[in-house]
């Protein structure tokens, strides 16, 4: 088995006004975290409940291990898929406990299976909770219940449906750890869906980007970040500055003078320049910049920076240089740039 | 006799994530189709039936319409309505404010006495107002130290409206008091913050949000008095539903199906206001604002006329009837020498309840699934269709029922399976709108997550959908009991010869003057009754 999931030109049309899918193709390997990253509205809910079965596919075809449980000639039910789905509000039955809730999908009620669920309760650490009832629990609690449950039958995929979404800010990174600890814990192949580009670079071994029900980049969080393909990526996920250049193959003329390019271009571009890239100092190496504003955040520093020529650029620093407002300060690119076309492709021309 | 206005219609919902696919509906969709499809055929039987018969007298039936008499019978059921809703309205309102929004002393006790007005027959509040305000009733011997020796005779118009306002207000309090309480509390403070003082905010805030409400239940309201016939009959003021049961009693079909058809048309019309008026309210409702503590009025010198206005009105409508039975079971009028035995009427209507409630519960289970996931317009159609009884009174379902079972299904004529076929029709959407809003209220992530966990849609819909829904269905159970306890057209027509129930029995008692065997099976009607409303009240509270 080489892929724990394949989806082949998945599509999904609606009637209405749901989102869409449109011909997506993923692979995810065993034991990987994947995170399905996009805007809300954008087709990332409908594309986890094709593949939970909830939804049957327009076209193209859907790939569990070694069998393909989807395509224009087969559709297999959800109760028949072992995928597993934590959903955004849990969705814990409220009329039985903990426990049952856990032991539902287990098919052997007997000795294993009592088993299973005191091993659920403990790698949930809800041993202490199993008799009481969903409405009784926190949203932490709910939520590490809601876990338990989809992993007891042992599922080949889990699906999280925007699983965080419903918690405190102060909780929330709390869950996260825990949760990516039983994960890997339990080696499980996990596909998350979020709207939080925080949360999806903390958190997945790979990232797939959907806008607009299309699949537009699938990358290690590291090349989405600092390798955007496109424009729409770059601005969706993290701060980005962005200059307009005149690209000569590996390097560009802009306000900041000639920039170096990760990939050759050609024509007018816009330079995407991420604000940790800028080095700002007092030494006279690079542009002269003077301080705009200042924000100072205790681990780094936001720096609104003016050029000469009046172009604005925001740069983060670390906190053991001092710096404010008024200030005439000298600023150079620490790496090279990204050189987006008119198109907004950054991919070498 | 209809009380699908206790059961919210919009309550919290669960919206579903728009068209959901095929494997995904509820057990055997074909099967409920199926089954959908001979209920509706059930159901619409009457209204075709009607509709043959009243086209069938063609010139003579338009010729009997237009005589003096019968037009005069559409401008009494007019006035009736007009008058009442107006009338119910006046009460209807200050009290749904001085129970929700004023530190009015025993709000609650104030509104469940409020709502048991509603759950007394109209036919049993009539009977006994014919009494105490009769011309040498209650009242009159309370005056008779002021001089007034006779009082003049309420029977007729005014014993109607009196009858009929009391018992169908609770249908204006009810909507109006839930519109108060789940008022956005935050608009009125943003008035008073612009420098609006309490009474410019409640008549250019509140007021506004309240008037979906309002002509909801005032729609209601109207509804009501159109298809109500015992409190006509009793105050012999000639509406459509008294004339139709006299045209009824001496089998003059065409003549009957002409009037029900006038009467099924203007139900019609006053439905199809009521849809926009509900569809018009979804404007009105933003925002939650259900969870702080909305801003009581001090009622402060108001308090004593507050108090008296509503012990008026619980008086009129509750203690009256109550007072009168008493007096009546105290036996100093006559008692029908004919003997019935209160066990046989007890077995009697609760039997054939219990049996009526549980076959529309039945009956009402494929329709509600398909409303709940109606993806083709057949489901859709099959579903309003279902709701004909809505469209329909009382005695029209009997006087149809009875016409075609005579000429067509004499096995069934005046037989038990007959008349509970007639509640059914009359009832089966209060179970379809209970069980369908029981359904919609849960989660639909339910029922996947149940799936995800390896069940069939069928093991699904039993293991999780069904007990989550258990306490909606129920409370639509009760219902329909409650209903068909009370109903008396549907029984005095369709009713096997000698079967009698507490209903027929009230009837005939009060046809033959034998006030006294009113009392026993009256209080225990009404008995039941609040018992049933309480447990309906308590599902409600309980989803809040």
């Amino acid at each position: 088995m080489e892929f724990s999931l394949q989806t082949e030109h998945l599509t999904k049309l609606f009637d209405g006004d749901l989102p869409a899918v449109r011909d997506v193709t993923l692979r995810v390997q065993p034991g990987e975290i994947l995170t399905i990253l996009g805007p809300s509205g954008g087709g990332k809910t409908t594309t986890l409940r094709l593949i939970a079965g909830f939804e049957r596919p327009t076209g193209g075809s859907i790939k569990i291990g070694d069998s393909v449980v989807a395509d224009a000639n087969h559709f297999v039910p959800p109760e028949k898929r072992k995928v597993g789905m934590v959903f955004q509000d849990y969705a814990l039955f409220p009329h039985i406990n903990v426990e049952e809730n856990i032991a539902f999908g287990i098919r052997d009620q007997k000795r294993e299976g009592e088993k299973q669920v005191k091993r659920m309760l403990d790698l949930v650490g809800m041993e202490a909770d199993a008799n009481r009832m969903p409405h009784e629990l926190s949203g932490g609690q709910q939520q590490r219940v809601a876990l338990a449950r989809a992993l007891a039958p042992n599922p080949d995929i889990l699906l999280l449906d925007e699983p965080f979404s419903n918690l405190d800010t102060g909780l929330r990174a709390q869950v996260r750890n825990d949760v990516r600890d039983i994960l890997l814990e339990t080696e499980t192949t996990a596909i998350f869906v979020t709207h939080d580009q925080q949360e999806a670079l903390s958190l997945s071994d790979e990232i797939a980007v959907i806008f607009d029900g299309r699949l537009v980049q699938v990358a290690t969080p590291h090349l989405i970040y600092n390798r955007p393909v496109n424009s729409q990526v770059a601005h969706f996920i993290g701060e980005a500055n962005f200059l307009p250049g005149e690209a000569f193959g590996l390097t560009a003329s802009s306000s900041l003078g000639a920039v170096k390019l990760f990939h050759p271009k050609s024509g007018p571009v816009q330079l995407m320049i991420r604000p940790e890239a800028i080095f700002v100092g007092h030494q006279e190496i690079g542009n002269r910049a003077s301080i705009v504003w200042r924000e100072f955040y205790g681990h780094y520093q936001r720096l609104g920076l003016e050029l000469d020529d009046g172009s604005e650029l925001i740069a983060r620093t670390g906190v053991d240089r001092f710096f404010q407002r008024g200030d005439n300060v000298w600023i150079s690119l620490q790496m090279p740039a990204l050189a987006f076309d008119q198109s907004g492709d950054s991919t070498a021309s | 006799m209809e009380h699908s206005g206790l059961i919210p219609t919009q309550l919290r919902r669960y919206r579903d994530r728009g068209a959901p696919d095929l494997h995904l509906q509820f057990g055997n969709r074909q099967l409920a189709q199926l089954v959908s499809v001979v209920l509706v055929a059930v159901v619409m039987t009457p209204v075709a039936f009607i509709i043959i018969r009243a086209i069938g007298a063609g010139q003579e039936g338009i010729e009997y319409l237009l005589q003096a008499r019968n037009l005069r019978i559409v401008g009494n059921s007019i006035a009736l309505m007009v008058t009442v809703t107006f009338l119910a309205s006046l009460i209807g309102v200050p009290f749904a404010w001085l129970t929700s929004r004023s530190d009015l002393p025993g709000q609650r006790i104030w509104l469940v006495l409020g709502l048991l007005a509603m759950v007394i027959p109209s036919y049993l509040t009539a009977v006994t107002f014919t009494d105490a305000f009769g011309p040498k009733g209650a009242l009159q011997q309370l005056l008779e130290p002021i001089g007034v020796d006779r009082l003049p005779n309420i029977k007729g118009f005014v014993g109607a409206c009196l009858t009929l306002t009391f018992v169908t207000f609770p249908y204006v309090l009810l909507p109006v008091r839930a519109a108060l309480l789940y008022s956005d509390r935050s608009l009125e403070e943003a008035g008073h913050s612009l420098g609006l003082n309490r009474w410019q905010v409640f008549a250019k805030i509140t007021l506004p949000q309240l008037q979906p409400a309002l002509a909801a239940g005032m729609l209601m309201v109207a509804l009501y008095c159109l298809a109500d016939f015992g409190a006509v009959a009793v105050m012999r003021f000639n509406a459509f539903t008294r004339a139709i049961f006299l045209q009824t009693e001496s089998f003059r079909m065409d003549k009957a199906s002409v009037l029900a058809l006038v009467l099924v048309a203007m139900t019609v019309l006053i439905l199809m206001l009521r849809s926009r008026v509900q569809h018009r309210g979804r404007h009105y409702r933003i925002g939650t604002g259900a969870n702080r503590q909305l801003q009581t009025v001090q009622l402060g010198k108001w308090r004593l006329p507050a108090m008296l206005f509503c012990g008026t009105v619980v008086f009129v409508g509750v203690f009256i009837p109550l007072l009168v039975l008493l007096d009546w079971l105290s036996g100093r009028t006559l008692t029908n020498p004919i003997h019935v035995s209160m066990t046989e009427l007890l077995r009697n209507t609760v039997g054939v309840s219990t049996i009526s409630a549980l076959t529309v519960a039945v009956a009402a289970l494929p329709l509600a699934l398909l409303a709940l996931r109606a993806s083709s317009r057949i489901d859709r159609w099959l579903v309003n269709l279902a709701y004909t009884g809505n469209v329909l009174p009382s005695i029209v379902i009997a006087l149809a029922l009875v016409f075609f079972a005579s000429q067509n299904l004499l096995s069934l004529y005046q037989t038990l399976p007959l008349l509970i076929i007639g509640y059914s029709i009359r009832y089966l959407p209060f179970s379809i709108g209970a069980t369908h809003s029981a359904f919609a209220q849960i989660n639909p992530r339910y029922e996947e997550a149940a799936r995800s966990l390896g069940l069939s849609a069928r093991a699904a819909l039993l293991r999780i959908t069904l007990p989550l829904a258990r306490g909606g269905i129920l409370a639509g159970l009760a219902l329909v009991f409650l209903n068909v306890m009370k109903e008396l057209p549907t029984t005095l027509i369709l009713r096997p010869i000698g079967f009698r129930t507490f209903a027929t029995r009230i009837w005939s008692a009060y046809d033959e003057a034998f006030l006294s065997s009113i009392a026993l099976p009256g209080f225990v009607l009404i008995l039941v009754s609040g018992l049933v409303l309480i447990v309906i009240l308590r599902h409600n509270d309980s989803l809040h």
